[in-house]
């Protein structure tokens, strides 16, 4: 199966993976390729929203997830989060803010190769549960943490 | 046009670190400017780093990630003096690449 996939990766890089891969059931259609944008998960409104739209209905919570992030943010409208997972094969990242309009914030694909850790600065209109949501092997895990915000970042 | 981004990347002990700075409102569709009109959502939706033709990372975003957006990651290999390149595509189909030569 790894062999497998070193060979595909050196087949070809682009679009040509993508519909490889795909067509070795390895990633499903629309799961990972880099130029579609999910739609359903952004614009689903609640965490349950996103997840039912990642795919990702009832992931298992994981104690190997770190989200690096202030207890408190004094600005909503910046938040530096960080997510590191240390489960072997992760996939994909993705960072969930519980109580903003829509959930869905970001989701980073990660090719073999790419150390399963990012950051980035969200906006969060309140203080709110943030998920780091980990798809590794295919299966889902999480990790929440709270960050208190004492200015909103929506409306400003 | 979108001004350029800021692109650093260092390479040390086999891993390449990218820090990337863009430069966009990432309006979210939901403020209301001063006579009461919604603003229309403005976000970068996909992002996409590349070293050697090779995608090292690639993301989509919602309008959730700050303005200005910054990103930070790491990937195995590298070597100084070779370009990595990054594109955003936001929502109206506007477009940048820029790259930048680790170091």
């Amino acid at each position: 199966m790894d062999y497998e996939r070193r060979k595909t990766l050196k087949a070809g890089g682009g679009a040509g993976l993508l519909a490889l891969l795909a067509a070795a059931g390895i990633i499903r259609p629309g799961d990972a390729l880099a130029a579609d944008w999910n739609k359903a998960a952004f614009e689903g409104k609640s965490t349950q929203d996103a997840l039912k739209a990642m795919g990702a209905s009832a992931p298992a919570t994981s104690g190997d997830i770190v989200i690096r992030a202030a207890d408190i943010a004094e600005n909503g409208a910046v938040v530096p989060v960080g997510v590191e997972s240390k489960i072997p094969g992760t996939q994909s990242i993705s960072i969930l803010i519980d109580k903003n309009p829509s959930a869905l914030a970001a989701s980073f694909d990660l090719p073999a190769g790419t150390e399963p850790s990012v950051t980035t600065r969200v906006k969060m209109g309140q203080t709110s549960d943030v998920y780091a949501l980990v798809k590794a092997d295919g299966k889902f895990y999480m990790a929440k943490k709270e960050i208190k915000v004492t200015l909103g970042g929506c409306g400003g | 046009m979108a001004d350029p981004m800021r692109i650093r990347a260092t390479s040390k002990d086999g891993l390449t670190n990218v820090k990337v700075l863009m430069s966009h409102e990432m309006e979210t569709g939901q403020r209301k400017d001063g006579s009461g009109k919604i603003v229309p959502a403005h976000f970068i939706q996909n992002v996409t780093a590349t070293y050697n033709g090779k995608t090292v990372l690639s993301a989509q975003w919602g309008p959730a990630v700050s303005k200005n957006p910054f990103l930070e990651f790491n990937f195995k290999g590298g070597q100084k003096g070779d370009k990595i390149q990054v594109t955003w595509t936001d929502n109206k189909g506007e477009k940048r690449t820029d790259e930048a030569a680790i170091s």
